[in-house]
């Protein structure tokens, strides 16, 4: 999974606005293939981990309830431009992925 | 006498489940931290993913907003969003209570991050997405109702 993620961090106010999109197929474990009508495995992003500087401000569990590709919104108060947002995600297969942006 | 000794230690006994339960509680978002909540997210129904994430009977509130369309065309791409203007929000959980699996997603905030999540999840059918916001150690919750027309689970 060496997909690029994508994440924007824009100032307003005195709260940053995060916006990550990453890229992962997000199976379910209840589709079929279309093709050999066999089940698609499970294969979806458990963890994701956000941190401000290096302190953590969002830890999220997420269920294959969540849409393919998904995308992650939030808030920080208190942050300001050139703040740095780093993103980890893993995967229930053990893949992991990282961004960093700068908050502009 | 002895009858009213009884009840002095009953209701000792009482308040005691009461701490261990509030503790129990408050040591939930550290431990969903260390791991991912299996039990919480393997629920097949939302009385289970509630207790899963540690939640009994959140009381409604009205300072939950959960922004999403009344109906959504595609089930596969719902877009979510709740906000939280309960004071001290510490997590949020969002549900789509007739999905197989209704728990979508659990957030634990920290540091400076706002009573807020945006996000898109698949709605297997037409039912209530519930958010669950954890604020002070006490859990409330807000449902709003999304039709779907095309299902997005298995299909």
């Amino acid at each position: 999974m060496a997909e690029p993620m994508r994440i924007r961090a824009t100032m307003a106010g005195d709260v940053a606005d995060v916006k990550v999109l990453m890229n992962h197929p997000m199976e379910t474990g209840q589709r079929k293939d279309a093709k050999t009508g066999q089940l698609v495995p499970a294969h979806f992003i458990q963890e994701v981990t956000a941190t401000l500087n290096g302190a953590t401000v969002l830890a999220a569990d997420l269920g294959s309830g969540i849409s393919r590709n998904p995308y992650l919104g939030f808030k920080v108060k208190g942050a300001k431009a050139g703040d740095k947002v780093s993103v980890n995600w893993t995967d229930n297969k053990g893949d992991k992925n990282s961004a960093e942006a700068t908050i502009g | 006498m002895n009858a009213l000794r009884r009840n002095v230690l009953k209701g000792a006994a009482g308040a005691g489940t009461v701490a261990v339960a509030v503790a129990a509680g408050l040591l939930k978002p550290t431990q969903a931290m260390a791991a991912w909540n299996k039990a919480a997210f393997d629920a097949k129904n939302v009385g289970d993913a509630m207790k899963g994430l540690g939640v009994s009977a959140p009381a409604d509130s009205k300072d939950i907003t959960i922004k999403a369309p009344d109906i959504a065309e595609n089930g596969a791409v719902v877009p979510v969003e709740v906000t939280s203007g309960i004071a001290g929000t510490t997590a949020i959980a969002i549900i789509a209570e007739k999905n197989a699996t209704p728990l979508v997603g659990s957030y634990n905030l920290s540091g400076g991050t706002q009573g807020f999540i945006s996000t898109r999840i698949k709605m297997g059918q037409t039912s209530l997405v519930r958010a669950v916001v954890t604020a002070g150690g006490k859990s409330y919750t807000a449902a709003k109702e999304v039709k779907v027309t095309i299902g997005g689970c298995g299909g």
